[in-house]
């Protein structure tokens, strides 16, 4: 939340994103951040937004069916047709 | 005694049969009468043989019938017995000859009836509650948007089909899929060996590892999920790592694996949307977030901005800043020529007024004034200055350091004499040396001077300081010397005798003709 412990935003996961989205928007609405600090904000704010979107783009199915071995062991995938 | 043998006499008629005999009428008495029963009882002591097969104890209060599963029977069952379960068993009886013993050959066993298998499952449940299986703390959280799920269930069916269209729905992911048994004895192992399975995968592998895990199963009878309540399967879902939904039977039924679950769907269907949110509400929220963080934006420079507009108004004009400093300047500067000239004119007056009263006696009389009193002041001063002095000298002179200045004055005195050894050497040398020159050149002088040629036998011949070298000059002369190598001997040109009285006196037998030594040449002409 604060500048200190600010996660770099590829490393996010969608929620953490997201949420911190909110903050920052919560944070820019009050109005009560100097001017600094807001640009700031707005600039994290670009960063969280790309990564979500980004996140929601990859909305790809895939689906594999898991090969074994004797020990039970998962050694690889096939496709499966996921209809 | 004969009370005992007419007592065994009776016996002595019937037929005698050997154990073999006896053993095998047995048995086909047994297995004639008993090919087929149904007994019902509680199971005792249950053993699983590395063999396959199963043996176990139905019981009541006071009775015990061994029993034997065999492998191939034991693997179709789908409730596996257990101590304590009311079951009931259908099979045959039959006997074990060897050790006396007769047993039931179990084709088929099942609890008895719904109450014992639930008495069971509630008493199994109990017990892994109390290890703490199912303890709420022991939840993992579900991701938010897992990128990868690990589903296990059987790949055929409906229900992986109503997991991916629901996924499909509301947020396409990558969906691996554990195929297992759903049902049956094979059901349990494998599903514990799936969760497991996807745990062990490590991230970043080649397999990805799931964030999500869905155990899925249809709705079936009670001893259909029968799996899913296994004590294996229910403690492979307490130990994953990776956070479990469990998705098994109906809405109404309830497995084992469910409490020890993340989370429990009541369908597949629900699975899935317990997996992942919606994208589209996803997006829209997103997109709400955006909107308002560009207001929020535009907004706080819009404030800011009219908070600027608002104050440059408040702000004073700098020409309006600058107008009475600037009109001040110009008074004064006005008035300035005629301030100075005033301040002039009176200074004169006052030193007009001053030298008036200027008088050189006064001036005398004041000097003398002060000198007196200064004079007056000069011994105490005078003494005070030299004490001060005194003192000054006497804290120098403490400072001095006698042995200090001896060293340096050692050291000085060393230096002298060194230098003056150097100097005497040097002058020796120099002495020497021009001694040498000295000598060499007298040795020269005397080379070349003409008295050398003397010793040789010539002679020269004076008239007065004059040299003679012709005769018609000592013709005229009158009288010569002539000068030998051992001295002078006047010669008279008439014959007179000289003072030197030296014999011989004649003419000189010869006239030297010789050409001089140079200094007498030289000064000759």
């Amino acid at each position: 939340m604060s500048d200190g412990d600010e996660k770099p935003v590829d490393k996010m996961s969608f929620e953490e994103a997201m949420q911190e989205l909110e903050q920052v928007v919560g944070r820019l609405e009050t109005g009560q951040v100097p001017l600094e600090d807001s640009i700031k904000l707005y600039e994290r704010g670009n960063a969280l937004k790309a990564h979500c979107e980004a996140k929601l783009k990859q909305a790809e199915e895939k689906v594999a069916q898991i090969t074994t071995d004797a020990e039970g062991n998962a050694t690889g995938t096939t496709p499966v047709d996921g209809s | 005694m004969s009370d005992l043998i007419e007592d065994a006499q009776p016996g002595m008629n019937a037929p005698e049969f050997t154990v073999a005999e006896i053993s095998g009428a047995v048995k086909r008495m047994i297995e004639g009468e008993f090919g087929h029963v149904r007994v019902r009882g509680e199971v005792g002591r249950v053993m699983h043989a590395r063999s396959g097969h199963v043996y176990l104890d139905l019981k009541d209060e006071r009775n015990v019938l061994a029993g034997v599963i065999w492998k191939g029977q034991a693997r179709k069952l789908r409730v596996m017995p257990e101590e304590g379960m009311e079951v009931v068993a259908t099979g045959r009886l039959t006997t074990f000859a060897g050790q006396s013993k007769y047993q039931l050959i179990v084709e088929d066993i099942a609890p008895a009836g719904m109450g014992a298998l639930m008495a069971m499952l509630e008493k199994r449940k109990k017990a892994l509650a109390a290890e703490g299986l199912f303890a709420a703390e022991r939840k993992r959280p579900i991701p938010y948007l897992p990128e990868v799920i690990g589903v296990v269930t059987s790949p055929s069916g409906a229900v992986i089909r109503d997991i991916l269209h629901r996924l499909r729905d509301r947020f396409p992911r990558r969906v691996l899929i554990w195929p297992v048994a759903v049902q049956g004895e094979k059901c349990a192992p494998e599903v514990a060996a799936a969760i497991r399975g996807f745990n062990r995968l490590a991230p970043g592998g080649p397999v990805p590892r799931p964030d999500l895990l869905i155990v899925a199963r249809g709705g079936g009878s009670i001893e259909d999920l029968w799996g899913f309540n296994e004590e294996s399967v229910v403690r492979a879902a307490a130990e994953s790592e990776i956070p479990l939904i469990s998705a098994v039977g109906h809405e109404t039924d309830t497995t084992l694996i469910d409490h020890a679950a993340d989370q429990r769907a009541p369908t597949p269907t629900a699975a899935a949307e317990l997996a992942v949110p919606v994208r589209a509400e996803l997006s829209a929220a997103l997109a709400g977030l955006e909107e308002r963080r560009r207001r929020a934006w535009a907004q706080g420079l819009a404030l800011r901005g009219q908070r600027l507009r608002d104050m440059a108004r408040a702000l004073p004009r700098p020409a309006e800043l600058v107008q009475y400093p600037a009109q001040r300047l110009d008074h004064f500067a006005g008035r300035l020529p005629g301030a100075i000239r005033g301040l002039v004119q009176a200074r004169q007056i006052a030193l007009g007024r001053v030298g008036a009263r200027l008088k050189p006696s006064d001036l005398v009389a004041q000097g003398g004034r002060r000198l007196d009193g200064l004079a007056a002041r000069l011994p105490a001063a005078l003494s005070l200055a030299a004490g001060r002095k005194r003192a000054g000298l006497d804290g120098a002179a403490a400072g001095l350091r006698p042995a200090l200045l001896r060293r340096a004055a050692d050291q000085r005195r060393r230096d002298l004499d060194q230098l003056r050894r150097r100097f005497a050497r040097a002058a020796d040398r120099q002495t020497a040396d021009w001694r040498a020159r000295l000598d060499g050149l007298e040795r020269l002088r005397q080379t070349l001077g003409y008295t050398e040629t003397l010793k040789r036998g010539y002679a020269v011949v004076r008239a007065g300081t004059a040299v003679v070298t012709t005769r018609a000059a000592a013709e005229k002369a009158g009288a010569l010397e002539i000068e030998f190598q051992d001295g002078r001997l006047p010669v008279g040109a008439a014959g007179g005798g000289s003072a030197g009285g030296a014999p011989g006196g004649g003419a000189p037998r010869k006239a030297p003709r010789k050409p001089g030594g140079p200094p007498e040449q030289g000064s000759l002409f």
